[in-house]
């Protein structure tokens, strides 16, 4: 029986090396009667690196659609390397995934990538936020327009915003299905919406100004300040449809006041 | 004075009476209309997870693939065009094409 001095040394010493692929088999594992471990430790090393391979399928499908799977699982394979898993729940691992593919030489040719991945991230994020009731739109009518400038939104859990350089959401969104994928010019900035007003997680693409105003308002910026920012960002923004957008895509859960 | 564009009380009120419309236009549920929509829901909804998310359950990553070098040689010339990438056109000219190396 291992002491637990002996126990950790154990464990540091089991994970250093399953992300070493020529790596010699710890000393300390070995198969009963003391005889070697090495191809039953080779058979677990080699689960660890292909059960978080599949991980980032399973949480980047429209990325691997894009890049093709042998190339994902190559991409993968490099990233898992790398970052190894900080946590045992595996739906949570793959955070830095979009960081790396930005860095990633392979990659470079598809500069739309990393944002991509990061509204499927996003995707799993919304997908797994806490449940809450949107905001009814009706409870703005109650507000006295004297007390609109000031009037702050409580953000619903599972919204969120992913702004592009890049036609990231129509690229996600014709990678996500099994159809075929037209002709995409990628090169239009998108920005991104998505939230889960029920079970559904739903992705929108935001009109211009409207990523700057919606950002502003879930980070509880008043009403007033944030469609003024949004008018400097965008001359041509849409007060009106931005309001009733973001209401209609679940966005908020309450309304307050900066006073109060 | 600050070139900063001033929205006034009065557009805010407009833009908000103009939103309420939209939405009162979109027709809201009524409470049990949400309600059944979301029950038949549920169902399917529940049973969705992602794979690998279960450590536990069987499937890909859990079954013994032999060696240690079946899934860590990335070999460089596997990096060959095999998705959807060719569809998409990027500034510069440059399709997303993947180049071996």
């Amino acid at each position: 029986m291992l002491q637990p001095e002996q126990a950790s040394g154990y464990a540091a010493q089991f994970a250093a090396a399953l992300l070493t692929p020529d790596g010699a088999t710890p000393v300390a594992v070995t198969a009963p009667g003391a005889k070697a471990a090495g191809r039953r430790f080779d058979v677990y090393r080699n689960n660890v690196t292909v059960s978080l391979i599949e991980s980032l399928i399973a949480i980047y499908p429209a990325v691997q659609r894009i890049t093709g799977p042998d190339f994902f699982r190559a991409m993968a394979r490099a990233h898992v390397r790398e970052t190894p898993p900080t946590s045992p729940l595996l739906f949570d691992y793959g955070r830095d995934f979009p960081c790396f593919i930005g860095r990633y030489e392979h990659a470079e040719a598809m500069p739309f990538l990393p944002d991509v991945a990061r509204i499927e991230r996003a995707w799993l994020d919304a997908y797994h936020a806490a449940d809450a009731v949107p905001l009814d739109g009706a409870a703005l009518a109650a507000v006295p327009p004297e007390r609109l400038p000031g009037l702050r939104f409580a953000a619903h859990p599972a919204a969120r915003i992913v702004r592009s350089d890049f036609a990231a959401a129509t690229i996600f969104s014709a990678n996500r299905s099994d159809a075929p994928v037209p002709r995409i010019d990628g090169s239009v900035p998108e920005d991104a919406l998505i939230t889960r007003p029920a079970f559904d997680v739903a992705v929108r693409h935001l009109p211009p100004g409207g990523a700057v105003f919606a950002t502003l308002l879930i980070t509880q910026h008043p009403l007033g300040a944030a469609a003024e920012a949004a008018f400097e960002a965008a001359p041509d923004f849409d007060l009106a449809t931005n309001i009733a957008g973001l209401i209609e895509a679940g966005a908020f859960t309450d309304i307050g006041f900066e006073d109060s | 004075m600050s070139a900063k564009k001033t929205v006034t009380t009065l557009a805010l009120a407009g833009a908000v009476t103009t939103a309420l419309a939209s939405l009162a236009m979109a027709g809201p549920l009524t409470k049990e209309q949400v309600d059944a929509a979301m029950a038949a829901k549920k169902e399917k909804c529940f049973g969705v997870s992602l794979k690998g998310q279960n450590d536990c359950a069987a499937g890909p990553g859990t079954t013994c693939q032999g060696t240690s070098t079946v899934d860590y040689q990335g070999n460089a010339w596997k990096f060959v065009a095999g998705g959807t990438c060719t569809s998409i056109d990027v500034p510069g000219g440059k399709k997303g094409s993947l180049k071996p190396i």
